[in-house]
């Protein structure tokens, strides 16, 4: 301790003392754990082009989470680009915390050590504000583990000093299941949104904490596009449907608005993409070609709350590609977006990028492609030096009638001919995504699978000439998510989910001529009414998830730790008395006038077109995309005064970059 | 058509070069694999006119010679490259440092003019710092040291594995005893021992961790803390000293 300690009257120094002793690194208590835990390098950082920066020198801390192993976590574009764009602010720091797997946590509890950010190795709980990335429900249970692990109470309600907890990513748009363990959620792009964020707290600090914990997140609500869940009471009817959702304190607005990110080529994040040391579920390096889809797919949450849609343009995406390159080394990169062929400039854009990259040891991928023969021409060009070996399109459903009804256009003609183009090319195993349990599925939509596949196949033999080729059918469970025309829809129970794949596992497997040539992948339908139930659930459902962690839930998405029974036990337990149950949330039908958990949060999406496309869905009526066609008023352009960005730029030819010389080269 | 690899322009190897790391701090708990992709994006960010191999799936030509165990430090490991260019070994070394994350660091380059390099390699100097009282270290050591033969238990690829880690241990002295004037350890607060320790390469090899169990085995060592184990070197072994040679020497002569 300084002299200054003896002289603290102002809240200035309060902070000036705190910031001293906060922002340590736990890094030496960390360390002797290290060696007894499996793949201790996913704790360590140290990462190729992550940042660490000086305590003192930031006003504003984030911890940015991704609450799955790192494995997982690390490639995932959003929190990269978020890290990037909070530490090119001159006083806001941001570092990254990863889930630590059951074998450290066990140690961490039993050592006292805290939850710990991979940079700088700082204690989660020191930071400002902690930013959870939500990808998928099922990372629930691993914000309230990371949130133990730091000491910070787990209901917002219960804390002080700690940090403002944020929920974002494609989940938060219903963050009602975790409301009482949020302090707020942001929908929609993040980039603007934590900058948002950044300035509001900073200058709470600045001006020494005016009305405390609850001042700053008043501050946030007023904006209307921060969701703070503590600000809104909830009603119920006596059926248990909600009544309604109002807020609780004066100027909060009643609705909260999504962030849209117009013109992404002004922020082409990430600049120096992360290189992890661990092996990561994705070793390559990614940019983002467009944001937002309007295919209209009606199963697609992704699709309808990334409206509308937004190209990077092709002379953008190729110095991002270069650029990234020399900063990684990696070896391949894939060009990312909810359905890449769709980019207008895709054509010349691949064509460009295989002429520069040939030769180079440097391959290329398109990942999200549809039933398309022209996207059979793009593989094609995209591994002109490469092995062939699959090629992946997701038709979805298994008749022509289920695919009218999920808006999925692709004709039984249309994948024929495409795969036929990509045998004919030399690829062998062509790979198939499928859906079960959609709206208005019979057994009959599911048999249909096989008889596709059997098809593509006896298509395959005849354009290769060979027999060796082979289909290779993965099958999802459908779950109805928030903010798509499916919102109101039963999702089907787990047993007839697993009879139907049953029924089509005979099926495929007494097939003389063709089950040989056909792969069937697919899981049981139990994780999925788990996912169902945090998916469109209300806040009722929060004590759900904190009995299920209690009794040890952790890591849900991986099949070896999730467990349905201690879900179901724990769902029982923790809605006794509310008159609803699981089935209440997942497997039963909403009607209009219902008010869902999630109609206060505003995706843009108006509710009247949600709505008819759900009836039109009922009816096998199909829709177009709306870059190709008429507006179809889905809301979300008119509302948030967007529009959809497309090219072509007029640019088709990129001047081939110069070729480096190597520095390392003998004179 | 797809069954047969793409010809490809194919540069022959112009030159190959040995490349001596360390790895340092926090990255001893990189594993070798995590190693090779790191030097391979490494390679790749310098600029090194690599040679590839043939194939459906080329692989740049790299040599790697036994390395360190996950979270054992070391500051003696060795790679070598083969490159379609003539390269400048001291360029080579800064450019390829740099590429490398801090923590993997490139301690000298040097061209290959011999051969068998990896038969070079023979034994191994290991550093353990031991957190135990020195004289519980040293009856532990004096216990090995006076048997000929420690059955260790390990488990390996194909499956538990029993073999004596005592005949390859050729030297084992504490810090304190080589040094010529030794700080007594036992003031510090929580007492450490540093050992150093020469092993012979033999199948199945003898690690750090078989050595450390060999030393509980005898005596009644208990660790206060995770031992700390870095290679100080690897090299030709002069027998008579018991002395790790550079093992770059043949390649320097002739340069």
């Amino acid at each position: 301790m300084t002299s200054q300690s003896v002289e603290i009257n102002s809240s200035e120094n309060i902070d000036a003392l705190q910031s001293r002793e906060r922002g340590t690194s736990v890094f030496p208590q960390l360390e002797a754990l290290l060696p007894l835990i499996s793949k201790p390098i996913q704790y360590v950082g140290g990462e190729l082009n992550a940042v660490t920066k000086p305590w003192e020198q930031a006003i504003v801390h984030w911890a940015l989470m991704y609450p799955d192993a790192y494995e997982v976590g690390a490639p995932n574009q959003g929190v990269q680009i978020l890290y990037e764009v909070l530490n090119e602010q001159p006083d806001v720091l941001a570092e990254r915390t990863y889930s630590v797997w059951p074998d450290l946590e066990a140690l961490m509890r039993e050592h006292q050590v805290p939850a710990f950010t991979v940079d700088a190795h700082r204690n989660v709980a020191d930071f400002d504000l902690l930013g959870l990335s939500f990808s998928t429900e099922l990372g629930y249970t691993n914000m309230l583990t990371a949130l133990s692990l730091a000491n910070i109470p787990l209901h917002a309600v219960d804390r002080d000093h700690h940090p403002i907890v944020v929920a974002g990513g494609h989940a938060a748009f219903n963050p009602e299941p975790i409301a009482q363990f949020i302090d707020a959620a942001v929908l929609g792009d993040g980039e603007e949104a934590v900058l948002l964020i950044s300035n509001i707290v900073k200058a709470w600090i600045n001006a020494g904490r005016p009305g405390g914990r609850e001042g700053v997140l008043l501050e946030l609500a007023r904006t209307g596009c921060v969701y703070i869940p503590q600000f809104y009471d909830v009603e119920y009817l006596p059926d248990g449907r909600i009544k309604r959702v109002v807020p609780n304190r004066a100027d909060v607005p009643s609705r909260i608005t999504k962030f849209t990110l117009m013109d992404l080529d002004a922020w082409p994040y990430p600049k120096a993409p992360l290189v992890p040391l661990a092996e990561t579920v994705h070793e390559r390096m990614s940019v983002e070609i467009f944001r937002g889809c309007t295919r209209g797919c009606r199963f697609c949450q992704a699709g309808m709350i990334t409206r509308p849609v937004r190209e990077r343009s092709i002379t953008s995406i190729a110095e991002m590609v270069e650029n990234g390159l020399e900063k990684t080394g990696f070896e391949e990169v894939g060009l990312l977006s909810l359905s890449s062929a769709d980019h207008s400039e895709i054509g010349d854009l691949a064509r460009n990028l295989a002429d520069r990259y040939e030769e180079t040891q440097t391959s290329l991928s398109l990942p999200s492609t549809r039933v398309d023969a022209f996207n059979v021409d793009l593989a094609n060009e995209l591994s002109r030096n490469g092995r062939r070996s699959g090629l992946t399109f997701a038709p979805e459903g298994g008749s022509e009638r289920i695919r009218r009804v999920i808006n999925k256009l692709v004709s039984e003609e249309d994948l024929i001919r495409t795969v036929t183009t990509a045998y004919g090319a030399g690829w062998r195993n062509v790979k198939l995504y499928f859906m079960c349990g959609l709206p208005t599925e019979t057994d009959e939509d599911i048999l249909q699978i096989a008889t596709m596949a059997k098809e593509v196949i006896r298509a395959g033999r005849e354009a290769s000439g060979r027999r060796d080729i082979k289909c290779t059918v993965s099958i999802g469970g459908f779950v109805p998510k928030p903010h798509t025309p499916f919102q109101w829809a039963a999702q089907l129970d787990h047993e007839a989910t697993d009879a139907r794949l049953h029924k089509l596992k005979d099926t495929i497997r007494n097939d003389k001529e063709f089950g040989k040539a056909i792969g069937l992948r697919y899981h049981d339908g139990k994780p999925g009414i788990v996912e169902g139930i945090l998916s469109r659930g209300d806040r009722r459902v929060g004590n759900i998830i904190e009995t299920a962690w209690k009794n040890g839930a952790r890591f849900d998405g991986w099949g070896e730790y999730f467990s349905f029974d201690r879900w179901m036990e724990s769902a029982q337990y923790a809605l006794e008395g509310t008159g609803v149950d699981v089935d209440w949330f997942t497997t039963r039908e909403r009607d209009y006038t219902e008010v869902l958990p999630w109609d206060h949060l505003d995706s843009g999406l108006d509710s009247e077109w949600l709505w008819e496309d759900w009836q039109d869905a009922l009816a096998e009526v199909a829709v177009d995309d709306c870059r190709w066609t008429p507006c179809f008023d889905c809301g979300v352009c008119e509302q948030m005064d967007t529009e959809i960005q497309v090219g072509p730029t007029g640019v088709t030819d990129l001047p081939m970059p110069s070729p480096r010389v190597s520095p390392v080269l003998a004179q | 058509m797809a069954n047969k690899p793409p010809d490809r322009n194919l540069a022959p190897i112009a030159q190959k070069l040995r490349v001596r790391y360390a790895k340092r701090g926090r990255l001893r708990f990189s594993s070798h694999r995590d190693f090779q992709r790191a030097l391979e994006r490494a390679l790749r960010r310098a600029g090194v006119p690599m040679a590839y191999s043939a194939g459906f799936s080329p692989h740049p030509k790299i040599s790697y010679s036994n390395s360190a165990p996950t979270g054992v430090a070391s500051e003696a490991e060795y790679v070598e490259i083969g490159v379609t260019q003539y390269c400048d070994p001291t360029k080579l070394r800064d450019e390829l440092d740099a590429a490398l994350p801090e923590g993997l660091d490139v301690i000298e380059v040097i061209e290959a003019t011999s051969r068998d390099f990896s038969a070079r390699l023979e034994a191994s100097l290991w550093e353990m710092e031991i957190s135990a009282p020195a004289q519980e270290v040293a009856r532990a050591v004096e216990a090995l040291l006076g048997t000929s033969e420690v059955l260790v238990e390990r488990m390996t690829k194909s499956g538990k594995r029993v073999f004596d880690a005592r005949s390859a241990i050729l030297l084992m002295e504490s810090e304190s005893q080589s040094a010529v004037s030794a700080p007594a350890h036992t003031q510090m607060p929580l007492e450490c021992v540093i050992l150093h320790v020469v092993v012979r390469h033999i199948v199945p090899s003898v690690r750090p961790d078989d050595v450390l169990t060999a030393l509980k085995q005898v005596g009644t060592l208990e660790p206060r803390k995770p031992v700390r184990v870095t290679r100080l070197a690897q090299g030709p072994l002069t027998e008579v000293s018991i002395s790790i040679e550079d093992p770059f020497d043949p390649d320097r002569v002739l340069v």
